[in-house]
């Protein structure tokens, strides 16, 4: 068994000599989690806001479907998604099983219901506080979302880290989808399957620190902005 | 004393202003909760040109009362009218309230301004900051709203309101928490804005304050509203015994 020093050390020389291979997993893993991210957030966070402040017949049944798909299990999710891209399938005709866009689609899948669960939960808090001014002033539930959405940037950007952080770990959806193709699908959760079912352990962990290094940083930086925000009661 | 005698209930003084032409109108107006009638059929009609205060012990429904005739919650029963007409989405545009404690956007001062402005169409910047002038919190124009003190959050509320031109200004208790100092200065610009043309239906329980500002006094109790009438009649001369009780600092028990 390789140990971990040995793997900080392969981890450490892969990124220093900037590995092209390497380099290309990485981007293609951020492009990917990132542009599932932006979809989700583009779905989720007005949806999780019109929940939050809509009172409609089943309001409390949408709330826990929407707490409960957040623990979609991502292998679900391939299949589903592969269910439907694959040519038999009724959106097989796209083509895009095996491509990235499969791989954010699936992700999407997954944790738009992540980002629409919490949002909820933020913009409800904040809402709560806001309430009565934005009955006072008559406001249409559009202009209320916008608003409340604004307001609880900060907070939703914790929403968002939480959607990114789900979507750069998970393995099981982007295999199904993606096929772990290499210089095409292969992102660094699939890398790091592949390696160590090949017995190479430390470009495994080496990979994986990479993956921890990615998470800590992404959430240093939206820690840091919160900090600052709340510095200034934004937050 | 026979104990049927000590039950017999007392017909409640009541004494009403004459307002001929109300800016607001209650009619019948009530709003129970967990069993309870916290405003219980009150019939009041306020007038167009006067700083009404609202007084009565905790719990007599004068929160209730502003909520309701603000639109703000709808009423068990009874209507709210306001200039004749009933309350209706476009008739609250007409008005604006000030709470307790205000609720501040998470902006900055000028920005909180701006956003009822939107909402209204001139957000203009000398606009703004005329608002902002007229309450004093120009300087403050670019800081964080949440991070003002007390009295000046208050005062940001009151120009935010005030930013809307509203017919009709209810407020409730906007003071309660503010020192003498930020208390006068919340004063000074109610009675520059009722100057302005703008009914103030002002809910106090300092009744120093309530002396300094009313024109006309709503007195309520329990939910029940039991006197309506000029400010100095109701300070020299209260009719009811609660209103008696309630300014001699008593206890109210009945």
């Amino acid at each position: 068994m390789q140990d971990f020093g040995e793997a900080f050390g392969l981890a450490f020389r892969l990124v220093l000599s900037a590995d092209p291979d390497l380099l290309e997993i990485v981007l293609l893993s951020l492009r990917v989690s990132l542009s599932a991210v932006a979809v989700a957030c583009l779905l989720g966070l007005p949806l999780g806001a019109a929940v939050a402040i809509g009172r409609f017949p089943g309001r409390t049944g949408v709330v826990v479907l929407l707490n409960a798909l957040m623990g979609l299990p991502p292998v679900v999710v391939g299949l589903m998604i592969y269910l439907l891209l694959s040519n038999a399938g009724p959106m097989g005709w796209l083509g895009l099983l095996y491509t990235p866009t499969a791989m954010i689609i699936a992700q999407s899948v997954l944790i738009t219901p992540i980002v629409a669960a919490l949002s909820r939960e933020v913009v409800e808090q904040l809402h709560s506080e806001y309430a009565e001014h934005f009955r006072s002033l008559s406001l249409s539930r559009r202009q209320a979302v916008a608003a409340l959405l604004w307001d609880a940037r900060y907070s939703l950007l914790t929403v968002g880290l939480a959607g990114f952080g789900r979507a750069v770990a998970e393995v099981g959806a982007v295999i199904i989808v993606g096929g772990n193709i290499d210089h095409l699908t292969r992102v660094m959760t699939t890398a790091i399957a592949l390696e160590t079912s090949r017995g190479d352990l430390g470009l495994a962990l080496a990979l994986g620190i990479i993956l921890l290094a990615i998470a800590l940083s992404v959430n240093a930086a939206v820690m840091m902005l919160r900090v600052t925000a709340s510095r200034y009661a934004y937050a | 004393m026979p104990e049927a005698a000590l039950r017999t209930v007392v017909p409640v003084p009541r004494r009403e202003l004459h307002v001929g032409d109300p800016v607001a109108e209650a009619r019948g107006l009530t709003y129970s909760a967990g069993g309870k009638r916290l405003v219980d059929g009150v019939d009041l009609r306020l007038p167009a040109d006067s700083i009404t205060v609202v007084m009565g012990p905790n719990g007599a429904g004068k929160s209730l009362l502003l909520r309701l005739l603000h639109g703000l919650i709808p009423p068990t029963a009874g209507y709210v009218f306001c200039r004749g007409q009933p309350l209706s989405p476009e008739l609250r545009k007409q008005q604006a309230m000030v709470f307790q404690r205000p609720v501040l956007l998470r902006r900055s001062v000028a920005a909180n301004v701006r956003f009822v402005l939107r909402v209204r169409g001139d957000s203009s910047r000398e606009r703004i900051e005329a608002i902002l002038n007229e309450v004093g919190l120009l300087p403050y124009a670019h800081q964080p709203a949440r991070l003002l003190s007390g009295g000046e959050q208050q005062r940001l509320a009151l120009a935010r309101a005030l930013a809307l031109s509203p017919s009709i200004m209810f407020m409730d208790e906007p003071t309660a928490s503010l020192d003498p100092a930020s208390t006068a200065a919340i004063e000074t610009i109610v009675r520059r804005a009722y100057a302005g043309g703008t009914k103030i239906v002002y809910v106090t329980h300092d009744l120093g304050q309530a002396r300094r500002l009313a024109d006309d006094v709503v007195f309520l109790n329990r939910g029940r509203l039991l006197e309506h009438t000029p400010a100095g009649s109701f300070f020299e001369d209260p009719v009811s015994r609660e209103a008696r009780d309630y300014l001699a600092g008593r206890l109210i028990l009945s």
